[in-house]
């Protein structure tokens, strides 16, 4: 660090950004405390008693739907959508390390998918599988949706990190006659393998929460925003703050594992192999 | 003017091109590419097409049937709602806009520029990123606290006697809409322009700072437009994002706000399948000239 004094600037941008720390996190403590409240509970302050009953009823029968089957619902989506992304980004990345003819074609088509507005590739697919008569389903037509939404932002990634990858590891193994396949597994996934975890939390994580482009084409069955967006209407107890909660509290415990494994793996990365 | 803008040097070595019979090398890069390529056909590519078919479809009153029809262009042309709309909508897009760009660029420029040690940089980041890592849905949820009829605003508003009686217009209105958006697509913002202003070689300050430059003119004449590019990439999330937006409007509107989404997604609620397909295919077209006219300002290609 350096020594030099820190201009009147340093403070008022540090203020600033702690406001905005404030306004990021304040709204949802807020619904963290609210959920902890007594059977007397509101939706507003000031809290009434404190308990666990409304967490608890989460897992109950509920009225207005079912949501420990839509959790399970999206995490299973969200699983799928996460290996599906991983391996087709991947290989995406791999293929633009080298100019190919329709490579832009392809990078094009790929960007668009994220500016192309949710609602109309929700309603496009929905009408594409009511049209081909396959009828909508999670597995089905909601998986698809969710893939328009992560492999581009997957892809991105993937270009950035094969970007920064010094090719000279592959090429002193082909030298030493290991053949592609065997590069691949030896020298190259090793070296990205953190990179590759965080890319598989983003798929994961926007699957999970996803909403707009699943809200026509998941079915019969809702995925669990679909099923909390619901809630929202006819549910005025802090059950409603209960379910905000647990979702966010598995999120957060998601990006702590994935954290985790990410300094884990380049930790092991960096530190010399003695051999 | 034939001449192609390809900057490979003539002094790179050039390849032999080697095994006359079939260069299966060659079609490597495709089939890596397949697969990505195969989603995006099926799910994007297929999809907008059926919507620009079925917008020149017939609607009987409870469903579509294939034909050929300019009614539902002309029903979308001649409304006044969709006027209205578009404008609400607009405005929804620029004043989002706004003021996520007030806030992430001194954001932005604290965590590149202030901040010195790269770990803090992460951690500080991570913090900032986590929220975006979690439903919207009870992200929005988690406003009704604040701006409910008994929300804190409100209970501060009136424990100040500055009202009477509640006011009713923090929740439900354009106000809530906004700032629920804000709150949601911020982060789109501050991530590319935060990447962009990592870039910026620290020598440039440094040496405009001995060349006697003030803040003001370091600010308008390095960082600025060398953060242009992540500037115009959050622009380009944070525009198709609100264009396209329902759900906010609808839970944080409630019933009371108009936009574009929310009237295709009323129309689809009322099976107006063809009419729905219309109007989202001229919201597609809006998306992308408004993109486009956004690339034409600000060149991207560099940041990629």
């Amino acid at each position: 660090m350096e020594n030099k004094k820190r201009p009147l600037s340093y403070y008022l941008l540090a203020g600033f950004f702690g406001l905005f720390v404030l306004f990021l996190y304040g709204p949802m403590s807020a619904v963290f405390l609210l959920s902890l409240q007594g059977p007397e509970g509101s939706l507003t302050f000031p809290m009434k008693g404190f308990s666990l009953m409304w967490m608890r009823s989460v897992f109950e029968e509920q009225r207005v739907g079912n949501f420990t089957d839509a959790f399970w619902r999206s995490l299973s989506l969200g699983l799928i959508v996460m290996v599906l992304t991983v391996i087709c980004s991947m290989m995406a990345g791999m293929a633009f390390r080298q100019r190919f003819k329709g490579s832009n074609l392809i990078f094009y088509l790929t960007i668009s998918s994220l500016i192309v507005p949710s609602i109309l590739i929700s309603l496009g697919i929905a009408v594409v599988f009511n049209l081909l008569g396959w009828g909508n389903a999670w597995y089905t037509s909601a998986l698809g949706a969710h893939l328009t939404w992560t492999i581009p932002f997957a892809f991105l990634i993937m270009l950035g990190i094969f970007g920064r990858f010094n090719p000279a590891y592959e090429e002193a193994s082909r030298d030493l006659g290991a053949n592609d396949v065997t590069t691949f597994w030896q020298i190259v996934f090793p070296l990205i393998a953190s990179s590759v975890v965080g890319v598989a939390l983003l798929s994961f994580t926007l699957s999970y929460d996803e909403f707009t482009r699943t809200s026509l084409a998941s079915g019969d069955t809702n995925t669990l925003p679909l099923e909390i967006f619901g809630m929202t209407t006819n549910v005025t107890s802090p059950a409603l703050y209960a379910l905000g909660t647990l979702t966010t509290i598995f999120s957060f415990a998601l990006i702590a594992l994935t954290v985790f494994a990410i300094t884990y793996l380049s930790n092991r990365q960096s530190k010399p192999k003695r051999g | 003017m034939t001449t192609t803008k390809n900057q490979s040097a003539p002094a790179q070595p050039v390849r032999p091109s080697r095994a006359k019979p079939f260069n299966w090398k060659a079609i490597v890069p495709y089939l890596l590419v397949s697969p990505q390529t195969l989603v995006l056909l099926l799910f994007l590519v297929l999809p907008i097409a059926a919507i620009i078919i079925v917008s020149f479809w017939n609607f009987n009153g409870y469903s579509m049937v294939p034909g050929f029809t300019l009614a539902n262009y002309i029903t979308v042309f001649t409304s006044k709602v969709t006027l209205a709309t578009y404008l609400n909508t607009f405005k929804f897009a620029a004043v989002v806009w706004l003021i996520c760009l007030l806030i992430s660029y001194p954001v932005a420029y604290f965590l590149s520029f202030h901040v010195k040690s790269s770990k803090w940089q992460t951690i500080l980041f991570l913090i900032c990123t986590v929220p975006f890592l979690t439903a919207n849905i009870i992200r929005m949820i988690s406003w009704i606290p604040f701006l409910g009829r008994e929300g804190l605003l409100n209970q501060a508003l009136m424990g100040l006697h500055l009202t009477d009686k509640p006011i009713e217009m923090f929740l439900f209105s354009d106000f809530s809409v906004i700032l629920a958006m804000v709150h949601l697509y911020t982060l789109f913002m501050v991530a590319p322009i935060f990447n962009s202003m990592m870039r910026i070689d620290r020598a440039l300050v440094s040496a405009a700072e001995d060349a006697g430059a003030s803040p003001f003119q370091i600010q308008k004449e390095i960082i600025v437009p060398l953060s242009a590019s992540g500037i115009a990439i959050g622009t380009i999330f944070i525009v198709t994002l609100v264009m396209g937006e329902f759900a906010t409007v609808r839970l944080m509107g409630g019933g009371q706000v108009a936009s574009m989404g929310n009237l295709i997604k009323n129309q689809i609620g009322s099976l107006q399948y063809p009419l729905a397909a219309a109007n989202s295919v001229i919201l597609l077209i809006v998306t992308l000239i408004m993109v486009f006219a956004i690339l034409r300002v600000v060149d991207i290609r560099k940041e990629l």
